[in-house]
């Protein structure tokens, strides 16, 4: 490995330097804010690195990792949402009666898995990083197991979590099995060897169809969502966050690398499931989170609703030539931004409300009634996330889905662009009942004090979701030259 | 740059009256109507400057920066004759719907004039982007405030009419996005070139069925807000449900948005498709004049009533601009115009009635005229207006859509002329039930003392009346200075 690996690799390094310095650390110390400072300070310097390396030439360091600029532009996002994450999670953690520290380093090591799986051209650094990732998230999800409020909505979601995840990574475990015995070799981008094939081409249908199903679970397309909702709603605020953001915008870099950029077979192969399930999650994902009472299993639905909207662009890419794939991979990866920023925030508003009351994410949506005029900056901040994710202009949402409509008129996906369209309008209904809640007439005169730094977070994720709403030329450089 | 200057003044206004609504309602009020001010001194310059007789074009530019280079997509804002006439409307509707706002909204008031002049902003910017995205924005973003005002400050049933509102919009603009989108990559295909502007994409072949479907997406939008038939099912909810403010600033302008749609976009930017294609969009036009009529005439909430006038009204934009001669054209505009006023008026009654009687139900009413005579009278010219008197405004619209419709469908126009008899009876119904009659009103509010017209409803009404009997003596105020845009928007519409 030459210094130019070594440094290319740097982000990923910094990231895996915390969870070390921190496991050291509360050796000796255990100070809360400390150790949130370290993780965040960390998790800056990584993203830093990585958005100033974009441009750089693309460098494989060892056959596992490739670190071109799709992966330090989706990585640095990914790490970007996990700072979010870490920032909002201190809050939050203040008021619980829990263990505080260990959080930081299984959120970093779950930071450094998703990069992992974003840089990877190679299934076994895939599996690496997916499992790196879940297992990290299962003690995460799970962290309040010792709070009285919440000790038995986040087991459930934890252990709910965990079996599923281990039995979607079997699944895939088995695709990547069958892969390697058509192919001869674990790389993504499916070499075969000289002397051709080693089995029928049947094997790889079946062993990639397999490894779809194991990214689908990550994404909760259905029906592979079960998992979805009561995750969502038993986790802790920042874990639900950090699920909703920086999980699905890691497995969907994956996905776009594996069935995007790698090579057309799969796709074709594998299209009419991917079909299915993004008619089914724009459909369904919708019309389940018309009547949900909880905001996060709202959040839920609504993410299963997003998800289905980007299998557009995969589905894109299948259909015509090169210019089409371009437009398609720029599509999803600014889909990807958009859609991690709107969701950051939020969660981050979510998560600093149940950071003084529990019951703002465990209980139904009534508790947010009038707190626009109550806490005009978190509800304000509520509103814009809302309607980010109905897709209003000015905000983040809009750009992501015009790409969406674009890619779909471009490459004549009427079938997906009409459910598309149709999906976007049942979406409204509920992102508008939270925001009507938000004006109702509140119930008690009692304002919400925030700290400073959570003013700060704020401010920064709402300049972020109107910056890319307002002015997304420069995203769209950024993603141009990273999908070259 | 008086464009840009008329849309941050409103705005900048918006956030001032926001910022100080804390302290003083009061003074949230008049900041309002100071920055409606400005943007009024912004606006006779711009009248000034369109108008000019020696001006060499057609269009006053203000703007052309670039915004999303990967697109084409500029901030393109430029006036014609057209988007003056309209922009003036919104403008001289703002001050009445804020004079109708000053004693009715009285909590939460800074958030209310900062949504209220931000809806205002969002107009105008619709009357004014040339460029199809920028149009698409601006086009949404007046959505949310509206919806605001809906959901806060509006009746009973506020929550439910503010989302369907928004719902019906918004899917329908949905539409045209994909439209616009399939629109700009046929351009795209056609010269290699990305752009958004309506200028280029004027330019575009859009013959074949493709133009038809894309034509349809961007109909559909602007039929939603116009609204006609049968697709106009938010508008009474909405209308009736919304504060008094927000029923002018909906009746008024944003309806004319719909139309505006229809006229700039649909026609120019898809000859071939939309003349095919008039014939249906002149027998639903026909349908809404008739249908809607005959529905007003059945409501007992006044402002339902009202409501289902509009879509009656706007039946008759619908055909005057499908018919796309120069009569039925410059008819259409004027009908507009006058419809703005007239509508604005009878709901600014409406919401004096109920301020004053607490009901809108016409059934509780009755024999007003004795306790206001003022209001009575003055609601007695804007019914009159409504249904189309000689002498306002109304009528001018209504007669030249009219014949222009004749020359194309004969059949068309004979059937929404019976319009014009189905207008009086809804019209005359709201002063039968409401004026005349037995007194039963003042038992409804419980007193005695209904009071009539103070001084600044006065001037609130009074400026509606004097806009509809000049323009219905002196039509050519409006008809010189949309002659020539209309010209050249026929000219784009017969596929020159």
């Amino acid at each position: 490995m030459n210094w130019l690996e070594l440094t290319s690799l740097m982000p990923l390094l910094l990231v895996a330097s915390i969870s070390v310095i921190l496991l050291l650390l509360l050796a000796f110390v255990r100070d809360h804010k400390l150790t949130c400072w370290i993780t965040c300070l960390g998790l800056a310097m990584a993203a830093y690195w990585a958005f100033a390396d974009m441009g750089n030439a693309p460098q494989q360091v060892t056959p596992l990792l490739i670190m071109d600029d799709f992966s330090r532009l989706l990585g640095g996002t990914v790490l970007l949402a996990s700072l979010a994450c870490g920032w909002m999670s201190h809050a939050y953690l203040e008021t619980a009666d829990e263990i505080r520290e260990e959080y930081y380093i299984l959120l970093s090591l779950a930071a450094l898995g998703a990069c992992v799986l974003v840089a990877s051209n190679h299934f076994a650094s895939m599996f690496i990083g997916l499992e790196l990732m879940s297992v990290s998230l299962f003690a995460m999800v799970g962290y309040m197991a010792h709070s009285k409020q919440q000790a038995n909505m986040t087991l459930e979601a934890g252990v709910k979590y965990m079996v599923l995840s281990g039995v979607s990574s079997s699944f895939l475990l088995f695709g990547v099995a069958l892969i390697y015995a058509y192919a001869g070799n674990l790389n993504i981008d499916l070499q075969v060897a000289a002397d051709g094939p080693r089995l029928q081409s049947g094997y790889l249908v079946i062993g990639s169809a397999l490894l779809l199903v194991g990214v689908a679970f990550k994404m909760s397309w259905i029906p592979f969502h079960m998992w979805t909702p009561d995750v969502y709603q038993g986790a802790p605020a920042p874990v639900t966050g950090f699920l909703a953001g920086a999980v699905k915008v890691a497995v969907f870099a994956f996905a776009m690398r594996w069935l995007m950029m790698a090579q057309d077979d799969y796709l074709d192969l594998l299209l009419l499931g991917l079909t299915v399930m993004a008619v089914l999650s724009m459909v369904v994902g919708n019309l389940l989170a018309l009547r949900q009472n909880n905001l996060k299993r709202l959040l839920g639905y609504s993410s299963i609703a997003h998800m289905g909207y980007i299998i557009v662009t995969l589905a894109a890419s299948a259909t015509l030539g090169v210019t089409a794939l371009s437009t398609a991979l720029e599509g999803a990866a600014i889909y990807l931004i958009t859609y991690a920023s709107m969701t950051m925030l939020a969660f981050a508003v979510i998560s600093q409300l149940a950071a003084r009351d529990r019951r703002f994410e465990s209980g139904t949506l009534t508790h947010y009634q009038g707190l626009l005029f109550q806490q005009p900056l978190l509800a304000g901040a509520l509103m814009l996330a809302m309607l980010a994710l109905a897709g209003m202009p000015l905000t983040a949402g809009f750009i992501g889905k015009y790409y969406l409509v674009l890619v779909a008129v471009d490459s004549q996906l009427w079938l997906l662009l009409s459910l598309l369209v149709l999906g976007s309008s049942l979406g409204l209904y509920y992102y508008l009942r939270v925001i009507l809640v938000l004006c109702k007439a509140p119930v008690s005169d009692s304002r919400l004090i925030l700290g400073a730094s959570e003013k700060l977070l704020l401010t920064l994720l709402v300049a972020v979701t109107l910056w890319l709403g307002l002015y997304p030329t420069p995203a769209i450089e950024w993603v141009q030259l990273a999908i070259q | 740059m008086q464009l840009l200057g008329i849309i941050i003044s409103l705005l900048g206004g918006g956030v001032l009256a926001l910022m100080v609504g804390r302290q003083s309602a009061a003074a949230s009020r008049w900041l309002s109507l100071v920055s409606l001010a400005v943007a009024s001194v912004f606006y006779a310059s711009l009248w000034f400057d369109t108008t000019d007789p020696q001006a060499t074009s057609l269009w006053l530019l203000h703007m052309d920066w670039p915004w999303i280079a990967r697109f084409g997509i500029h901030l393109l804002l430029a006036t014609d004759g057209l988007s003056l006439v309209l922009i003036g409307l919104t403008l001289v509707l703002g001050y009445v719907a804020l004079l109708s706002a000053w004693h009715e909204i009285n909590h939460r008031s800074g958030l209310f004039y900062l949504n209220f002049l931000f809806t205002l902003a969002g107009v105008v910017g619709v009357f004014s982007a040339l460029d199809l995205f920028l149009f698409f924005v601006f086009w949404e973003v007046m959505l949310v405030p509206m919806f605001l005002i809906i959901a806060i400050w509006g009746h009973e049933g506020r929550r439910y009419a503010a989302t369907k509102f928004f719902i019906y919009t918004q899917a329908s603009s949905l539409l045209m996005l994909a439209a616009m989108v399939g629109l700009v990559l046929l351009n795209q295909q056609q010269t290699g070139v990305w752009s958004f502007s309506w200028f280029t994409l004027t330019q575009t072949d859009t013959s074949g069925s493709l133009g038809m479907w894309l034509m349809l997406g961007f109909y559909v939008a602007f039929l939603v807000k116009l609204p006609g038939l049968p697709v106009h099912n938010w508008l009474p909810d909405a209308h009736t449900q919304a504060p008094t403010p927000g029923s002018i600033l909906l009746a008024g302008i944003l309806l004319k948005t719909g139309a505006y749609g229809l006229l700039r976009f649909v026609w120019p930017l898809f000859p071939d498709a939309a003349s095919s294609f008039a014939p249906i969009a002149m027998g639903l036009g026909v349908i809404s004049v008739l249908y809607a009529a005959k529905l007003a005439f059945a409501q007992n909430d006044l402002k339902r009533l009202i409501a289902y006038t509009s879509i009656s009204h706007m039946g008759f934009v619908s055909l005057g601009i499908f018919a796309w001669n120069h009569l039925s054209l410059q008819g259409t505009v004027m009908q507009m115009v006058g419809h703005g006023l007239s509508s604005a008026g009878l709901f600014a009654i409406a919401g004096l009635l109920q301020q004053r009687l607490h009901t809108r139900d016409l059934d509780k009413m009755g024999g007003l005229w004795g306790q206001m005579p003022k209001l009575a009278a003055l609601s007695m010219l804007f019914a009159v207006a409504a249904l189309g008197l000689p002498g306002l405004a109304n009528f001018i619209g209504e007669f030249m859509v009219l014949l222009g419709v004749f020359q194309v469908e004969p059949w068309a126009a004979s059937l929404a002329a019976l319009g014009m008899i189905l207008a009086p009876v809804y019209a005359l119904i709201i002063m039968q039930k409401g004026f005349f009659g037995t007194s039963v009103g003042t038992q409804a509010a419980g007193t005695n003392n209904v009071l009539d017209l103070n001084t600044r409803e006065l001037l609130m009404l009074g400026i509606l009346v004097v806009g509809l009997v000049l323009l219905g003596f002196w039509p050519n105020l409006i008809f010189t200075i949309t002659a020539a845009p209309v010209n050249y928007l026929m000219h784009l519409g017969t596929g020159g």
